[in-house]
């Protein structure tokens, strides 16, 4: 198993954590947050200059080839500082449904236009407040030269302001994916304002009429290959999530070392040094599960079981860690103008999206029989 | 065919003309052989598995060949426990020796020592037990009180070790002994070899929770050992001492407490409670074990990536801590599950009316509280992360 980075994605790392530090900081997020604002149209740009979001794209098509391990490295560089782009639905989402469902005259028009970041997309799957991707009620009628979409989407990530919605609708042969102009006639988007201050959106769809083109691959999207394209996705959230986590325990470990009270650094007291120890054993047992999910996705074995532990272990691993900055930081990290909160706060979302760690060991358990 | 791979093909010969068949099943808890001097093979193949492998040294196969090791190089010791899996191999030795200590004799022993302590070892001719801990030396285990005093070319040793493993059994004794009682308490500390048929040394099982004895207190008065049976520098013992702790937590994370022989977890529950639509019919003990199952996984992929970063040579020393604090946490957690997947069945101490395995849930269940007592405590390994991983000080 491949658990080392190679040397190209050591410079790849090294290349976005800097990026992003640099053009991206937490400051830069919550200035967005204070304006309201959910896209950051300039850095969004130069995340394209820089190549990020063709990472997974062959260079046939204008991306690097770098592949899902290179993609999760730059999710983690931006997830640390809160950075807000479209990166995770266009640059991993739907190079990963055009790859394993598109055709080649989907793939030859849509990629190259995601390499060099020009056109945005989001996925809209759910229909409820819980992940259920086999819980589709949105319809797709044939037509004369194309389809009419009819439904609701709820809770759909960058669904606000992505150009392209990649809409799973139930056709008379089951589930299908369709490409949706944003502001094609019939979709109305409705900007939610969720907790963590991102792009999320209800989306309408009435009597939405598109061409026969639109239909991912033409032909319907089982339930192997969507549950293959989520995990791809699983994993980049994965991946989100480990920026996360090393963020968070990262300001609280430099908290330790520098808090005084009772004369003492807070850190030097035993309670807390334990509390302490036990997240970093958690973090190692976790960044294993994340590496591992990747190794399955690269060699095509056990995936759901491998994607189900990571995600389940990533959620709870963050879950642990952001409740303890909080704790450790006491009152100073309840305050809105601490970063603490940021942090927690995404967290929740990233925890929940594409199923919440209950979902996925609910999978696990039924992946192996019980 | 490239040298790697000529090594494969002839370790797979060798074994297939070398391992006896029995010696193929899985492990039967009565013929684990420890070796030393008093062995005994229920199964005379054990006997003729452990002459064969040692033969070769591939019962230390890294181990210099010039002290009856194998010689043998990371990749091709990697790919002789390949070929040892791939026929379901018994472990020919178990030893603390191997583990442990030849390790440190290796690294600290002089050119003497070496010669004399490690082939024994290979070929499984003597058992080694730890003197350590002391009925005032846990935790603290740097507040050791065991005297030793030169006499002529003899140390003197007088005090008491506790919770020794196997004492009972073992020809010799790695021991810890003050022979400096003035010094700082990590200052004073050396480290002696001794025969345990030394006179002055007396050796009492002590029986568990768990009805084995596993664990022995051991006496020691007026024991004399050569001064040239001391391992390392006089007063610097602390050295040898951390890092036999650091192979001591490795080795009992990678032995994941040694329960592994037993019953699955999710098939006895599956056995003992049913499915429901395909699910284990108590839905809340389903969700524990799977928990559990996920955090076990997670573990043995942490190990798997804890070698891998060793070969590629990170720095990987904290990982004996890391692994030692969720191992025990994983086999206490699992083995209390088994008895509640087996109800009443998993509670039985003895006898009929209980089928075996279960009786061994519930051994491994009562033995397993010390999983985070032995080899350094949970909150002791807790203490090591804190201090040497995320460099938190010390209370002033």
């Amino acid at each position: 198993m491949a658990f080392s980075l190679t040397e190209d994605q050591t410079l790849l790392k090294d290349a976005a954590d800097g990026f992003f530090a640099d053009k991206a900081p937490v400051a830069g997020f919550r200035k967005l947050r204070d304006s309201k604002e959910t896209l950051d149209p300039s850095l969004w740009g130069e995340i394209g200059a820089m190549g990020f979001a063709g990472a997974m794209i062959g260079e046939n098509h204008g991306g690097s080839d770098m592949g899902l391990r290179a993609m999760g490295l730059v999710l983690e560089a931006q997830a640390r500082t809160l950075g807000v782009s479209p990166l995770f639905q266009t640059g991993l989402m739907a190079p990963s449904i055009l790859k394993l469902q598109g055709n080649t005259v989907q793939q030859d028009d849509y990629l190259p236009k995601i390499a060099d970041g020009s056109l945005t997309f989001a996925l809209a799957l759910d229909e409820g407040a819980h992940h259920a991707p086999q819980k589709i009620e949105t319809r797709a009628t044939k037509t004369a030269g194309g389809w009419s979409l009819a439904g609701k989407k709820r809770f759909v990530q960058d669904g606000a302001h992505a150009r392209i919605l990649i809409v799973i609708a139930r056709t008379d042969a089951g589930l299908g994916a369709f490409l949706v102009a944003g502001d094609a006639p019939g979709v109305t988007r409705h900007a939610l304002s969720g907790v963590d201050s991102r792009d999320l959106a209800d989306v309408t769809l009435d009597a939405v009429s598109v061409g026969d083109g639109a239909y991912l691959g033409d032909k319907p999207l089982d339930e192997a290959t969507l549950d293959l394209i989520l995990d791809h996705g699983r994993i980049g959230l994965c991946w989100e999530m480990m920026g996360l986590i090393g963020a968070t325990f990262d300001m609280t470990h430099d908290y330790l070392k520098t808090r005084t009270q009772f004369g003492q650094l807070i850190g030097s007291f035993q309670a807390l040094q334990h509390r302490a120890a036990t997240m970093l054993v958690e973090i190692e047992l976790t960044r294993s599960c994340v590496v591992a999910a990747i190794d399955a996705i690269e060699r095509g074995k056990s995936v759901g079981e491998a994607v189900s532990l990571a995600k389940a272990r990533t959620g709870d691993t963050l879950q642990l860690v952001t409740n303890e900055t909080i704790q450790m930081h006491g009152g100073i990290g309840m305050t809105d103008a601490h970063d603490s909160g940021f942090y927690l706060k995404r967290a929740r979302v990233l925890e929940t999206a594409y199923g919440s760690s209950g979902f996925h060991r609910d999978r696990w358990a039924k992946l192996n029989a019980y | 065919m490239t040298d790697i791979e000529t090594f494969r093909q002839e370790t797979r010969a060798w074994l297939e003309a070398n391992c006896p068949a029995s010696m193929r099943t899985p492990m039967a808890e009565s013929e684990t052989v420890w070796g030393g001097r008093n062995a005994s093979f229920k199964n005379p193949d054990s006997k003729a598995w452990l002459e064969a492998m040692a033969s070769k040294g591939w019962t230390a196969p890294k181990w210099p060949k010039a002290y009856g090791g194998g010689g043998l190089t990371g990749e091709e010791d990697r790919i002789l426990q390949d070929e040892l899996r791939r026929i379901n191999a018994r472990p020919a030795l178990l030893s603390f020796g191997i583990w442990m200590f030849g390790p440190v004799i290796l690294e600290f022993g002089t050119e003497e020592q070496k010669q004399t302590y490690l082939p024994d070892m290979v070929h499984g001719r003597t058992w080694w037990c730890q003197g350590y801990s002391e009925p005032g030396a846990g935790s603290d285990l740097a507040g050791l009180q065991t005297r030793a005093v030169l006499d002529g070319d003899d140390y003197v040793v007088d005090g008491q070790k506790v919770w020794t493993s196997y004492a009972n059994h073992a020809d010799w004794m790695l021991c810890l002994v003050r022979t400096e009682p003035n010094a700082p308490k990590h200052e004073g500390i050396s480290v002696l070899l001794f025969d345990m048929k030394t006179p002055g040394v007396e050796v009492r099982p002590i029986k568990l929770i768990s009805g084995a004895s596993p664990f022995c207190e051991t006496f020691l008065t007026n024991v004399r050992v050569p001064a040239s049976q001391m391992l390392g520098p006089k007063n610097k013992g602390w050295d040898v001492a951390k890092r036999i702790l650091q192979f001591e937590r490795t080795n009992i994370s990678a032995s994941g407490f040694g329960s592994g022989a037993g019953l699955d977890l999710v098939d006895a529950a599956k056995e003992s409670i049913g499915l429901e639509n395909g699910k284990l019919a108590n839905s809340d003990l389903r969700s524990r074990i799977t928990k559990q199952r996920m955090y076990e996984r997670a573990f043995h992929l942490t190990m798997r990536r804890g070698q891998e970063e060793a070969k590629a040579g990170a720095e990987v020393s904290h990982y004996a801590s890391v692994l030692k604090i969720a191992a025990a946490k994983l086999n206490q957690d699992k083995t209390e599950l088994l008895v509640e997947a087996l109800g009443m069945e998993g509670l039985g101490w003895e006898g009929e009316g209980y089928r075996p395995e279960a009786l061994k849930v519930t051994r491994d269940w009562l033995r397993a509280k010390a999983n985070s007592i032995e080899g350094g405590t949970s909150e002791v390994n807790l203490n090591i992360v804190a201090k040497r991983v995320l460099g938190l000080r010390d209370h002033q």
